[in-house]
């Protein structure tokens, strides 16, 4: 069994009136079966509000489920009276990095989560230590937060969840407020924990670029997955993406309308080499 | 409507050791009709000079005029100068703040000394303008998604009818749906409207499609202005800049590299596909089996 499995999860929001009464209810996530093994890098899409945020948050039992099971690492999350067990397992980055920072400086923000579970003191600087060297953030374990650009501030939150050593990193539109440099530096950071360290990593983006070295995609819509594939199999079908409020990679996009403007390529060009040599054989 | 700055600096805490110069000696004409973008990597000065374009910040050198008129002068209306430059900020969610969306968006026409009848039908017209849809108008803005706020804020600005829009990053965190649709309405405005559109934004792809004209700052200086095309022809030095040019343009350069005699200075998927199968059709290439009616388009 995966590390992160769903089995008909469902969730609803609810709104209470000024008595307490619950109001009215909102489906957020609908039927959702997930199955995702360990060392994977899953990328989820879906427009704004199809869910996918909701879902991540189960995926670190923040929320639970209103219906269905959701299991990380073989516990059912809904029966674990110790949620924060959990929480080390999968750790969570959110978009905004100057929420999710607390240190004034580098070092003790990173390790904050490590020293919030009780491990020892000296081994609690050799788990910063390793953090701060795997996201290339060394060199700034001595400056305040603050001064850091946002690319720099999220690698420092990747390194505060990867000092609690998860097996599963849950990131949530981790790129959303960087600039083009911030964002190729998380995006490599997060690559390489998947590559070196075999962290599991569910990745949620908007930007279709970043998805295309996923080993699985999966696309929201409407709090149910509607579409799940490679990378390849999914930016095929650029009409369908388009109902869905996406995108794909310009590279895709441009051979797609050359596609239909009759040149013979395939469907499915994820990168630059792929459409050279489709274009200049 | 145009605004001018002439050798502005501005210096972040003088005199302490924290002391930055976030704008460097900036001379800049902004005549009126453009759509400008700007772009400039986290801490480059971007949002530090916007500010300036509306008086939300004082510089601490040189001089900012608005129609010929120093905006710092004494007397100055800068109430007037903040309603006619209008200012959309990075978090729309931070700029609402009233009980429901009509309301908010009124806030704006009756500070300048409307009724609520006048501001109604100007919240009412920007609303619509934007795209946000009537029968939404009574709900609450933190019921909204973030492409509702940002449009909610966009209009709260335009129904002060501004000259000139300011928009810092309108699309963050928008999905490629919404940030379409926002783009597109912003265009739409400006070619009905007729106003100044300052767009800053980290999709190159975005102000490829969009502007006319783009300003690249670079730790406090405009290093760039001129047309998308030019400043992304110059893409190894944004690279070092922390940008980047259009994925398009990469493409492009990378097909020329390898022997196809295509346009390498195009930024959008529409000017690569035209320039791509021109250069086929020239080759009189087997690839090709499309009639010319698809160059068209």
């Amino acid at each position: 069994m995966g590390i992160i499995k769903a089995f008909k999860l469902g969730f609803d929001y609810l709104k209470y009136d000024e008595d307490g009464n619950v109001q009215d209810t909102q489906r957020a996530v609908n039927d959702v079966n997930l199955d995702i093994e360990a060392g994977e890098f899953v990328a989820i899409l879906g427009h704004n509000g199809s869910g996918k945020s909701t879902l991540a948050k189960h995926l670190n039992a923040l929320l639970l489920p209103t219906e269905g099971t959701l299991w990380i690492d073989d516990t059912v999350t809904s029966q674990e009276p110790e949620l924060w067990k959990l929480r080390q397992k999968a750790g969570m980055v959110f978009q905004n990095p100057d929420n999710q920072i607390i240190g004034t400086v580098v070092e003790e923000d990173v390790g904050f989560g490590p020293e919030n579970m009780g491990v020892p003191t000296e081994k609690i600087w050799k788990r910063v230590d390793e953090s701060l060297q795997k996201t290339g953030m060394t060199a700034y374990r001595h400056h305040s937060p603050n001064k850091l650009s946002g690319g720099q501030k999220q690698r420092v939150a990747i390194a505060g969840v990867m000092a609690m050593r998860p097996k599963c990193i849950v990131l949530d539109e981790p790129t959303a407020m960087l600039d083009p440099n911030g964002r190729r530096e998380v995006l490599e950071a997060v690559k390489e924990l998947n590559r070196q360290e075999s962290v599991t990593v569910i990745l949620i983006t908007h930007y279709m670029e970043e998805v295309i070295h996923a080993d699985r995609v999966y696309v929201m819509d409407g709090g149910s997955i509607v579409m799940e594939g490679t990378p390849k199999e999914i930016f095929s079908k650029v009409d369908t993406l388009k109902h869905y409020r996406l995108d794909v990679p310009q590279v895709t996009l441009l051979a797609h309308e050359l596609r239909k403007s009759g040149v013979d390529i395939p469907e499915g060009i994820l990168t630059t080499e792929e459409l050279v040599s489709a274009l200049c054989q | 409507m145009s605004i001018e700055l002439k050798n502005v600096m501005y210096t972040y805490s003088p005199g302490t050791s924290y002391e930055i110069h976030a704008l460097k000696d900036i001379d800049l004409n902004i005549p009126d009709g453009q759509f400008i973008g700007v772009i400039g990597h986290t801490g480059s000065g971007k949002s530090t000079l916007i500010q300036h374009l509306n008086a939300l910040i004082r510089p601490t050198s040189g001089t900012i005029l608005y129609n010929g008129e120093d905006i710092w002068a004494d007397k100055y209306d800068r109430k007037t100068l903040r309603s006619e430059v209008g200012l959309v900020f990075q978090y729309p969610e931070h700029q609402l703040f009233e009980s429901d969306v009509l309301s908010d968006v009124c806030f704006g026409p009756m500070n300048q000394g409307k009724t609520r009848e006048e501001a109604e039908a100007e919240a009412r017209k920007a609303l619509s303008q934007v795209g946000f849809k009537e029968k939404n108008y009574g709900k609450s803005p933190f019921e909204l998604s973030g492409g509702q706020k940002k449009r909610v804020a966009i209009a709260g600005v335009l129904a002060m009818n501004p000259k000139i829009l300011i928009l810092d990053e309108p699309t963050a965190g928008l999905d490629p749906k919404g940030r379409d649709d926002i783009l597109d309405q912003i265009a739409e405005l400006h070619a009905a409207r007729g106003i100044t559109i300052i767009l800053v934004s980290h999709s190159m792809e975005d102000i490829a499609k969009y502007v006319e004209r783009l300003i690249v700052m670079n730790h406090g200086e405009t290093v760039f202005d001129d047309t998308p095309k030019a400043v992304f022809s110059h893409y190894k030095e944004l690279e070092t800049m922390g940008l980047a040019a259009p994925q398009i343009t990469y493409i492009m350069h990378a097909l020329k590299e390898h022997g196809l005699d295509v346009d390498a200075d195009a930024t959008t998927v529409e000017e690569a596909k035209r320039s791509i199968l021109a250069v086929l059709n020239e080759n009189k290439s087997a690839l090709l089996k499309a009639e010319g009616g698809c160059l068209d388009d």
